[in-house]
Protein backbone atom coordinates (compact mmCIF):
# COMPACT_ATOMS: atom_id res chain seq x y z
CA UNK A 1 0.00 0.00 0.00
CA UNK A 2 2.81 2.39 0.98
CA UNK A 3 6.37 2.02 -0.25
CA UNK A 4 9.23 4.32 0.61
CA UNK A 5 12.36 3.85 -1.47
CA UNK A 6 15.75 5.34 -0.58
CA UNK A 7 14.38 8.62 0.75
CA UNK A 8 16.76 11.50 1.48
CA UNK A 9 15.95 14.88 2.99
CA UNK A 10 18.21 17.65 4.31
CA UNK A 11 17.42 21.03 5.84
CA UNK A 12 20.43 23.20 5.11
CA UNK A 13 23.45 21.36 6.45
CA UNK A 14 21.35 18.99 8.57
CA UNK A 15 20.79 15.61 6.95
CA UNK A 16 17.53 14.33 8.44
CA UNK A 17 16.68 11.33 6.25
CA UNK A 18 19.57 9.37 4.76
CA UNK A 19 18.07 6.63 2.67
CA UNK A 20 14.85 5.45 4.31
CA UNK A 21 13.33 2.25 2.94
CA UNK A 22 10.03 0.98 4.31
CA UNK A 23 6.88 -0.83 3.21
CA UNK A 24 3.48 -0.72 4.88
CA UNK A 25 0.94 -3.37 3.96
CA UNK A 26 -2.77 -2.69 3.46
CA UNK A 27 -4.73 -2.83 6.70
CA UNK A 28 -1.75 -3.01 9.04
CA UNK A 29 -0.67 -0.56 11.73
CA UNK A 30 2.99 0.36 11.41
CA UNK A 31 4.58 2.18 14.34
CA UNK A 32 7.71 4.13 13.50
CA UNK A 33 9.73 4.67 16.66
CA UNK A 34 12.81 6.77 17.25
CA UNK A 35 14.30 9.52 19.33
CA UNK A 36 12.87 13.03 19.37
CA UNK A 37 14.38 14.89 16.44
CA UNK A 38 15.25 11.71 14.53
CA UNK A 39 13.10 12.76 11.57
CA UNK A 40 9.95 10.73 12.21
CA UNK A 41 7.57 13.64 11.60
CA UNK A 42 9.59 14.68 8.55
CA UNK A 43 9.14 11.17 7.16
CA UNK A 44 5.40 11.30 7.85
CA UNK A 45 5.03 14.64 6.08
CA UNK A 46 6.68 13.18 2.98
CA UNK A 47 4.00 10.48 2.83
CA UNK A 48 1.25 13.05 2.41
CA UNK A 49 3.17 15.37 0.12
CA UNK A 50 3.64 18.22 2.61
CA UNK A 51 7.40 17.87 2.14
CA UNK A 52 9.25 16.92 -1.04
CA UNK A 53 12.31 14.67 -0.76
CA UNK A 54 15.75 15.62 -2.04
CA UNK A 55 16.03 12.09 -3.45
CA UNK A 56 14.05 8.88 -3.38
CA UNK A 57 10.51 7.82 -4.12
CA UNK A 58 7.22 7.18 -2.34
CA UNK A 59 4.57 4.95 -3.85
CA UNK A 60 0.93 4.93 -2.69
CA UNK A 61 -1.04 2.00 -4.12
CA UNK A 62 1.70 1.65 -6.71
CA UNK A 63 1.51 5.30 -7.82
CA UNK A 64 4.61 7.43 -7.47
CA UNK A 65 3.64 10.58 -5.56
CA UNK A 66 6.97 12.36 -5.15
CA UNK A 67 6.75 14.09 -8.52
CA UNK A 68 3.13 15.19 -8.36
CA UNK A 69 2.43 18.89 -8.81
CA UNK A 70 0.48 20.92 -6.23
CA UNK A 71 -2.75 20.70 -8.21
CA UNK A 72 -2.54 16.91 -8.52
CA UNK A 73 -1.69 16.30 -4.88
CA UNK A 74 -5.25 16.45 -3.52
CA UNK A 75 -6.06 13.24 -5.44
CA UNK A 76 -3.50 11.49 -3.23
CA UNK A 77 -4.08 13.40 0.03
CA UNK A 78 -7.74 12.32 -0.19
CA UNK A 79 -6.57 8.79 0.61
CA UNK A 80 -4.91 10.03 3.80
CA UNK A 81 -6.17 11.34 7.11
CA UNK A 82 -3.63 12.84 9.45
CA UNK A 83 -3.69 13.44 13.18
CA UNK A 84 -1.13 16.12 13.96
CA UNK A 85 0.96 16.24 17.12
CA UNK A 86 -0.77 19.34 18.48
CA UNK A 87 -4.03 18.44 16.65
CA UNK A 88 -3.54 21.52 14.36
CA UNK A 89 -7.21 22.49 14.52
CA UNK A 90 -8.02 25.68 12.61
CA UNK A 91 -8.43 28.34 15.33
CA UNK A 92 -10.81 30.49 13.34
CA UNK A 93 -13.27 27.65 12.67
CA UNK A 94 -15.67 25.86 15.01
CA UNK A 95 -15.24 22.17 15.84
CA UNK A 96 -17.98 21.32 13.32
CA UNK A 97 -16.33 23.38 10.58
CA UNK A 98 -12.97 21.77 11.36
CA UNK A 99 -14.40 18.26 11.05
CA UNK A 100 -16.34 19.07 7.87
CA UNK A 101 -13.33 20.76 6.22
CA UNK A 102 -12.12 17.67 4.35
CA UNK A 103 -15.66 16.55 3.53
CA UNK A 104 -16.40 19.85 1.81
CA UNK A 105 -13.26 19.61 -0.29
CA UNK A 106 -13.10 15.92 -1.06
CA UNK A 107 -16.79 15.12 -1.58
CA UNK A 108 -19.86 16.66 -3.18
CA UNK A 109 -22.20 15.59 -0.38
CA UNK A 110 -25.16 17.76 0.57
CA UNK A 111 -24.79 19.94 3.66
CA UNK A 112 -27.24 17.67 5.54
CA UNK A 113 -25.13 14.61 4.82
CA UNK A 114 -21.97 16.49 5.78
CA UNK A 115 -23.54 17.49 9.10
CA UNK A 116 -24.57 13.89 9.71
CA UNK A 117 -21.05 12.63 8.96
CA UNK A 118 -19.54 15.30 11.23
CA UNK A 119 -21.78 14.18 14.10
CA UNK A 120 -20.97 10.52 13.37
CA UNK A 121 -17.21 11.16 13.28
CA UNK A 122 -17.35 13.10 16.53
CA UNK A 123 -19.43 10.33 18.11
CA UNK A 124 -16.80 7.77 17.03
CA UNK A 125 -14.19 9.60 19.09
CA UNK A 126 -16.57 9.94 22.02
CA UNK A 127 -17.56 13.58 21.55
CA UNK A 128 -21.15 14.61 20.96
CA UNK A 129 -22.83 17.97 20.60
CA UNK A 130 -19.63 20.08 20.55
CA UNK A 131 -19.90 21.20 16.91
CA UNK A 132 -20.33 24.85 17.85
CA UNK A 133 -17.43 25.08 20.27
CA UNK A 134 -14.21 26.84 19.24
CA UNK A 135 -10.89 24.96 19.47
CA UNK A 136 -9.66 27.21 22.31
CA UNK A 137 -12.55 25.96 24.45
CA UNK A 138 -11.30 22.35 24.29
CA UNK A 139 -8.82 20.49 26.52
CA UNK A 140 -5.67 18.93 25.01
CA UNK A 141 -7.23 15.46 24.90
CA UNK A 142 -10.43 16.75 23.31
CA UNK A 143 -8.40 18.59 20.66
CA UNK A 144 -6.63 15.35 19.75
CA UNK A 145 -9.96 13.56 19.48
CA UNK A 146 -11.45 16.34 17.31
CA UNK A 147 -8.27 16.14 15.19
CA UNK A 148 -8.90 12.42 14.79
CA UNK A 149 -12.58 13.01 13.95
CA UNK A 150 -11.43 15.49 11.27
CA UNK A 151 -8.96 12.94 9.90
CA UNK A 152 -11.55 10.12 9.63
CA UNK A 153 -14.57 12.19 8.55
CA UNK A 154 -14.10 11.61 4.80
CA UNK A 155 -13.22 7.93 5.34
CA UNK A 156 -9.59 7.87 4.20
CA UNK A 157 -7.83 4.59 3.46
CA UNK A 158 -4.70 5.48 5.40
CA UNK A 159 -4.43 7.35 8.70
CA UNK A 160 -1.17 8.95 9.79
CA UNK A 161 -0.73 9.62 13.50
CA UNK A 162 2.03 12.05 14.53
CA UNK A 163 2.89 11.45 18.19
CA UNK A 164 -0.72 10.70 19.18
CA UNK A 165 0.07 10.24 22.89
CA UNK A 166 2.45 13.18 23.32
CA UNK A 167 1.34 16.05 25.54
CA UNK A 168 -1.58 14.28 27.21
CA UNK A 169 -1.81 12.31 30.46
CA UNK A 170 -1.35 8.49 30.44
CA UNK A 171 -5.07 7.77 30.78
CA UNK A 172 -6.02 9.98 27.84
CA UNK A 173 -3.03 8.63 25.92
CA UNK A 174 -4.39 5.12 26.41
CA UNK A 175 -7.83 6.29 25.28
CA UNK A 176 -6.21 7.56 22.08
CA UNK A 177 -4.49 4.18 21.64
CA UNK A 178 -7.89 2.50 22.02
CA UNK A 179 -9.24 4.83 19.36
CA UNK A 180 -6.41 3.95 16.97
CA UNK A 181 -7.28 0.28 17.39
CA UNK A 182 -10.98 1.04 17.02
CA UNK A 183 -10.38 2.92 13.74
CA UNK A 184 -8.44 -0.05 12.42
CA UNK A 185 -11.20 -2.47 13.43
CA UNK A 186 -14.19 -0.43 12.31
CA UNK A 187 -12.86 1.44 9.29
CA UNK A 188 -10.30 -1.19 8.16
CA UNK A 189 -7.73 1.53 7.61
CA UNK A 190 -3.99 1.26 7.16
CA UNK A 191 -2.23 3.24 9.88
CA UNK A 192 1.22 4.72 10.35
CA UNK A 193 1.92 5.84 13.91
CA UNK A 194 4.93 7.98 14.70
CA UNK A 195 5.85 7.78 18.36
CA UNK A 196 8.59 7.52 20.95
CA UNK A 197 6.11 6.09 23.48
CA UNK A 198 6.82 2.36 23.73
CA UNK A 199 3.62 1.60 25.68
CA UNK A 200 1.61 3.13 22.87
CA UNK A 201 3.68 1.35 20.20
CA UNK A 202 3.20 -2.10 21.71
CA UNK A 203 -0.52 -1.50 22.12
CA UNK A 204 -1.31 -0.39 18.56
CA UNK A 205 1.36 -1.79 16.25
CA UNK A 206 1.20 -4.86 14.04
CA UNK A 207 4.75 -4.08 12.98
CA UNK A 208 7.30 -1.56 14.16
CA UNK A 209 10.25 0.18 12.51
CA UNK A 210 13.01 2.07 14.25
CA UNK A 211 14.34 5.25 12.65
CA UNK A 212 17.84 6.11 13.76
CA UNK A 213 20.38 8.48 12.18
CA UNK A 214 18.13 8.97 9.17
CA UNK A 215 17.65 5.27 8.36
CA UNK A 216 15.35 2.43 9.33
CA UNK A 217 17.57 0.17 11.43
CA UNK A 218 15.07 -2.66 11.94
CA UNK A 219 11.51 -3.59 11.04
CA UNK A 220 9.54 -6.32 12.77
CA UNK A 221 6.62 -7.31 14.96
CA UNK A 222 6.57 -5.91 18.51
CA UNK A 223 7.90 -9.28 19.73
CA UNK A 224 10.73 -9.25 17.21
CA UNK A 225 11.63 -5.71 18.24
CA UNK A 226 11.60 -6.62 21.94
CA UNK A 227 13.83 -9.63 21.33
CA UNK A 228 16.16 -7.92 18.88
CA UNK A 229 19.87 -8.13 19.60
CA UNK A 230 20.40 -4.66 18.11
CA UNK A 231 21.93 -2.48 20.84
CA UNK A 232 20.40 0.73 19.43
CA UNK A 233 16.92 -0.78 19.67
CA UNK A 234 17.50 -2.26 23.12
CA UNK A 235 18.76 1.08 24.45
CA UNK A 236 15.75 2.90 22.99
CA UNK A 237 12.97 0.53 24.03
CA UNK A 238 14.34 0.29 27.58
CA UNK A 239 14.97 4.03 27.76
CA UNK A 240 18.60 3.73 28.89
CA UNK A 241 20.77 6.84 29.00
CA UNK A 242 23.92 4.81 28.29
CA UNK A 243 24.44 3.00 25.01
CA UNK A 244 25.23 3.55 21.34
CA UNK A 245 22.62 6.35 20.97
CA UNK A 246 24.09 9.69 21.97
CA UNK A 247 22.12 11.50 24.67
CA UNK A 248 22.34 15.02 23.38
CA UNK B 1 33.41 41.59 -4.75
CA UNK B 2 34.30 39.32 -1.82
CA UNK B 3 32.13 36.42 -0.64
CA UNK B 4 30.83 38.29 2.43
CA UNK B 5 29.48 41.03 0.20
CA UNK B 6 27.97 38.51 -2.20
CA UNK B 7 25.87 36.71 0.42
CA UNK B 8 23.41 39.51 1.31
CA UNK B 9 22.95 40.17 -2.40
CA UNK B 10 22.25 36.48 -2.95
CA UNK B 11 19.77 36.55 -0.05
CA UNK B 12 18.05 39.58 -1.55
CA UNK B 13 17.59 37.90 -4.93
CA UNK B 14 16.46 34.69 -3.25
CA UNK B 15 13.77 36.60 -1.33
CA UNK B 16 12.79 38.49 -4.46
CA UNK B 17 12.41 35.13 -6.19
CA UNK B 18 10.23 33.78 -3.36
CA UNK B 19 7.92 36.79 -3.58
CA UNK B 20 7.81 36.48 -7.38
CA UNK B 21 6.85 32.80 -7.17
CA UNK B 22 4.11 33.52 -4.60
CA UNK B 23 2.77 36.39 -6.74
CA UNK B 24 2.76 34.14 -9.81
CA UNK B 25 0.93 31.34 -7.94
CA UNK B 26 -1.57 33.88 -6.60
CA UNK B 27 -2.30 35.26 -10.07
CA UNK B 28 -2.73 31.76 -11.51
CA UNK B 29 -5.04 30.69 -8.70
CA UNK B 30 -7.11 33.91 -8.71
CA UNK B 31 -9.26 32.63 -11.55
CA UNK B 32 -9.58 29.03 -10.41
CA UNK B 33 -12.40 27.45 -8.46
CA UNK B 34 -13.28 26.90 -5.65
CA UNK B 35 -13.63 30.52 -4.59
CA UNK B 36 -13.12 31.01 -0.86
CA UNK B 37 -16.07 33.40 -0.57
CA UNK B 38 -16.39 33.34 3.21
CA UNK B 39 -12.72 34.14 3.75
CA UNK B 40 -12.85 36.82 1.08
CA UNK B 41 -15.83 38.53 2.71
CA UNK B 42 -14.21 38.29 6.15
CA UNK B 43 -11.06 39.88 4.73
CA UNK B 44 -13.05 42.65 3.07
CA UNK B 45 -14.48 43.50 6.49
CA UNK B 46 -11.15 43.20 8.27
CA UNK B 47 -9.20 45.25 5.71
CA UNK B 48 -11.90 47.74 4.80
CA UNK B 49 -14.51 48.35 7.47
CA UNK B 50 -12.18 47.90 10.42
CA UNK B 51 -9.61 50.26 8.90
CA UNK B 52 -12.10 53.13 8.61
CA UNK B 53 -11.35 54.75 12.02
CA UNK B 54 -7.59 54.83 11.51
CA UNK B 55 -7.95 56.04 7.89
CA UNK B 56 -10.40 58.73 9.00
CA UNK B 57 -7.95 60.04 11.58
CA UNK B 58 -4.85 59.95 9.39
CA UNK B 59 -6.63 61.43 6.35
CA UNK B 60 -8.21 64.19 8.45
CA UNK B 61 -4.96 65.24 10.09
CA UNK B 62 -3.05 64.75 6.83
CA UNK B 63 -5.55 67.10 5.12
CA UNK B 64 -5.34 69.61 7.98
CA UNK B 65 -1.55 69.81 8.01
CA UNK B 66 -1.37 69.92 4.21
CA UNK B 67 -3.93 72.73 4.26
CA UNK B 68 -1.91 74.54 6.91
CA UNK B 69 1.39 74.37 5.00
CA UNK B 70 -0.22 75.32 1.68
CA UNK B 71 -1.87 78.31 3.34
CA UNK B 72 1.49 79.37 4.80
CA UNK B 73 3.24 78.91 1.46
CA UNK B 74 0.78 81.04 -0.50
CA UNK B 75 0.57 83.65 2.27
CA UNK B 76 4.37 83.94 2.51
CA UNK B 77 5.47 83.77 -1.14
CA UNK B 78 2.56 85.16 -3.15
CA UNK B 79 0.89 87.34 -0.60
CA UNK B 80 -2.30 87.77 1.44
CA UNK B 81 -5.44 86.87 -0.54
CA UNK B 82 -3.72 84.28 -2.68
CA UNK B 83 -4.41 81.44 -0.19
CA UNK B 84 -7.67 80.54 -1.96
CA UNK B 85 -5.55 79.26 -4.88
CA UNK B 86 -4.25 76.51 -2.56
CA UNK B 87 -7.43 74.44 -3.02
CA UNK B 88 -6.35 72.54 -6.17
CA UNK B 89 -2.83 72.03 -4.82
CA UNK B 90 -4.17 70.53 -1.60
CA UNK B 91 -6.60 68.28 -3.48
CA UNK B 92 -4.02 67.21 -6.06
CA UNK B 93 -1.32 66.50 -3.47
CA UNK B 94 -3.70 64.56 -1.28
CA UNK B 95 -5.34 62.45 -3.97
CA UNK B 96 -2.21 61.67 -5.98
CA UNK B 97 0.36 61.21 -3.24
CA UNK B 98 -0.40 61.72 0.42
CA UNK B 99 -3.61 59.74 0.88
CA UNK B 100 -2.56 56.64 -1.13
CA UNK B 101 0.73 56.54 0.80
CA UNK B 102 -0.92 57.13 4.18
CA UNK B 103 -3.54 54.45 3.46
CA UNK B 104 -0.83 52.07 2.24
CA UNK B 105 1.35 52.58 5.30
CA UNK B 106 -1.57 52.37 7.74
CA UNK B 107 -2.93 49.20 6.16
CA UNK B 108 0.58 47.69 6.03
CA UNK B 109 0.86 48.31 9.77
CA UNK B 110 -2.63 47.19 10.70
CA UNK B 111 -3.52 44.50 8.17
CA UNK B 112 -0.20 43.32 6.70
CA UNK B 113 1.21 42.58 10.13
CA UNK B 114 -2.02 40.80 11.14
CA UNK B 115 -1.83 38.62 8.01
CA UNK B 116 1.78 37.68 8.77
CA UNK B 117 0.90 36.95 12.42
CA UNK B 118 -2.17 34.85 11.57
CA UNK B 119 -0.55 32.84 8.79
CA UNK B 120 2.73 32.58 10.74
CA UNK B 121 0.88 31.16 13.74
CA UNK B 122 -0.90 28.72 11.43
CA UNK B 123 2.48 27.69 10.04
CA UNK B 124 4.17 27.02 13.38
CA UNK B 125 1.13 25.18 14.78
CA UNK B 126 1.01 22.91 11.69
CA UNK B 127 -2.34 24.32 10.53
CA UNK B 128 -0.85 24.97 7.07
CA UNK B 129 0.20 21.30 6.92
CA UNK B 130 -3.31 20.36 8.04
CA UNK B 131 -4.74 22.43 5.16
CA UNK B 132 -2.63 20.50 2.65
CA UNK B 133 -3.60 17.17 4.23
CA UNK B 134 -7.27 18.15 3.86
CA UNK B 135 -6.94 19.04 0.20
CA UNK B 136 -6.72 22.82 0.53
CA UNK B 137 -3.75 24.44 -1.17
CA UNK B 138 -2.54 27.35 1.03
CA UNK B 139 -2.20 29.73 -1.95
CA UNK B 140 -5.85 29.70 -3.11
CA UNK B 141 -7.16 29.23 0.42
CA UNK B 142 -5.10 31.86 2.27
CA UNK B 143 -3.24 34.12 -0.16
CA UNK B 144 -5.74 34.66 -2.99
CA UNK B 145 -8.70 35.93 -0.87
CA UNK B 146 -6.41 38.27 1.10
CA UNK B 147 -4.75 39.64 -2.04
CA UNK B 148 -8.02 40.26 -3.88
CA UNK B 149 -9.58 41.79 -0.76
CA UNK B 150 -6.60 44.18 -0.46
CA UNK B 151 -6.76 44.94 -4.20
CA UNK B 152 -10.43 45.91 -3.83
CA UNK B 153 -10.37 47.64 -0.45
CA UNK B 154 -7.25 49.82 -0.71
CA UNK B 155 -8.71 51.97 -3.55
CA UNK B 156 -12.01 52.19 -1.61
CA UNK B 157 -10.19 53.33 1.52
CA UNK B 158 -8.13 55.77 -0.53
CA UNK B 159 -11.23 57.30 -2.12
CA UNK B 160 -12.74 57.63 1.34
CA UNK B 161 -9.47 59.14 2.61
CA UNK B 162 -9.42 61.59 -0.33
CA UNK B 163 -12.85 62.90 0.64
CA UNK B 164 -11.93 63.22 4.33
CA UNK B 165 -8.54 64.80 3.54
CA UNK B 166 -9.92 67.32 1.05
CA UNK B 167 -12.71 68.22 3.46
CA UNK B 168 -10.14 68.74 6.23
CA UNK B 169 -8.01 70.98 3.96
CA UNK B 170 -11.12 72.96 3.04
CA UNK B 171 -12.14 73.22 6.70
CA UNK B 172 -8.71 74.52 7.75
CA UNK B 173 -8.48 77.14 5.03
CA UNK B 174 -12.08 78.31 4.87
CA UNK B 175 -13.31 77.98 8.45
CA UNK B 176 -10.13 78.40 10.48
CA UNK B 177 -8.13 80.83 8.31
CA UNK B 178 -11.02 82.69 6.66
CA UNK B 179 -10.07 81.98 3.04
CA UNK B 180 -12.75 82.88 0.49
CA UNK B 181 -14.94 79.81 0.20
CA UNK B 182 -16.27 80.41 -3.31
CA UNK B 183 -12.83 81.02 -4.87
CA UNK B 184 -11.34 78.05 -3.01
CA UNK B 185 -14.07 75.73 -4.31
CA UNK B 186 -14.09 77.19 -7.82
CA UNK B 187 -10.32 76.77 -8.20
CA UNK B 188 -10.41 73.26 -6.79
CA UNK B 189 -13.16 72.15 -9.20
CA UNK B 190 -11.47 73.94 -12.11
CA UNK B 191 -7.97 72.50 -11.76
CA UNK B 192 -8.45 69.11 -10.08
CA UNK B 193 -8.74 66.41 -12.76
CA UNK B 194 -10.45 63.05 -12.47
CA UNK B 195 -7.14 61.44 -13.47
CA UNK B 196 -5.52 62.87 -10.30
CA UNK B 197 -7.95 60.85 -8.20
CA UNK B 198 -7.85 57.76 -10.44
CA UNK B 199 -4.04 57.62 -10.51
CA UNK B 200 -4.09 57.67 -6.70
CA UNK B 201 -6.57 54.79 -6.69
CA UNK B 202 -4.40 52.76 -9.10
CA UNK B 203 -1.44 53.32 -6.79
CA UNK B 204 -3.53 52.16 -3.84
CA UNK B 205 -4.52 48.96 -5.66
CA UNK B 206 -0.83 48.19 -6.30
CA UNK B 207 -0.02 48.93 -2.64
CA UNK B 208 -2.80 46.52 -1.66
CA UNK B 209 -1.23 43.68 -3.65
CA UNK B 210 2.20 44.51 -2.16
CA UNK B 211 0.85 44.42 1.42
CA UNK B 212 -1.03 41.14 0.98
CA UNK B 213 1.73 39.31 -0.85
CA UNK B 214 4.43 40.41 1.60
CA UNK B 215 2.26 39.66 4.66
CA UNK B 216 1.36 36.19 3.35
CA UNK B 217 4.91 35.46 2.20
CA UNK B 218 6.36 36.38 5.59
CA UNK B 219 3.67 34.35 7.38
CA UNK B 220 4.22 31.28 5.20
CA UNK B 221 7.97 31.33 5.80
CA UNK B 222 7.74 31.96 9.56
CA UNK B 223 9.52 29.41 11.69
CA UNK B 224 10.92 29.05 15.17
CA UNK B 225 7.86 29.64 17.35
CA UNK B 226 6.66 32.95 18.77
CA UNK B 227 9.94 34.68 17.93
CA UNK B 228 9.54 33.69 14.28
CA UNK B 229 6.00 35.05 14.15
CA UNK B 230 7.14 38.32 15.77
CA UNK B 231 9.93 38.63 13.23
CA UNK B 232 7.52 37.95 10.36
CA UNK B 233 5.14 40.73 11.49
CA UNK B 234 7.93 43.27 11.93
CA UNK B 235 9.51 42.34 8.60
CA UNK B 236 6.14 42.67 6.86
CA UNK B 237 5.65 46.23 8.06
CA UNK B 238 9.22 47.26 7.23
CA UNK B 239 9.42 45.59 3.80
CA UNK B 240 5.89 46.56 2.73
CA UNK B 241 6.42 50.21 3.81
CA UNK B 242 9.70 50.47 1.91
CA UNK B 243 8.20 48.82 -1.18
CA UNK B 244 5.21 51.20 -1.04
CA UNK B 245 7.43 54.28 -0.91
CA UNK B 246 9.69 53.04 -3.72
CA UNK B 247 6.79 51.92 -5.94
CA UNK B 248 5.04 55.23 -5.30
CA UNK B 249 7.97 57.16 -6.73
CA UNK B 250 8.19 55.01 -9.85
CA UNK B 251 4.45 55.09 -10.45
CA UNK B 252 4.42 58.89 -10.03
CA UNK B 253 7.25 59.06 -12.54
CA UNK B 254 5.57 56.76 -15.05
CA UNK B 255 2.01 58.03 -14.79
CA UNK B 256 1.23 60.98 -17.07
CA UNK B 257 0.52 64.29 -15.28
CA UNK B 258 -2.92 64.38 -16.87
CA UNK B 259 -4.92 62.46 -19.43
Amino acid sequence: MLRIVDLYKSFGEKKVLRGVNLEVEKGETMAIIGQSGSGKSVLLKHLIGILKPDRGEIYVDGERITHLKEGELSRITKKFGMLFQGAALFDSLTVGQNVSFGLERYTDYSSEKIQALVAESLAKVGLRGIENLMPHELSGGMKKRVGLARAIAYRPEIILYDEPSTGIDPIRADAINELINLMKKELKVTSVVITHDMVSSYKVADRMAMLHEGKIVLTGTPEEIKNSGNQVIQQFIHGRAKGPIENW
Amino acid sequence: MNSQAKLPLLGFFQQLGEVGILLNKTLKNSFKRPWEKKIFLRQLESIGVKSLPVISLTAAFGGLVFGLQTYLGFHRYIGPGSEAYGGPIISLGLSKELIPILVGLMVAGRVGSAMAAEIGTMKITEQIDALISLGANPTPYLVVPRTIACLVMLPCLTLYGDIIGMAAGFFYNVYLMGVNRAIYLKNTLLYLELWDVISGLIKAAVFGVIIAIIGCWQGLKAEGGAEGVGKATTQTVVIASICILIMNFFMSKVFPASL
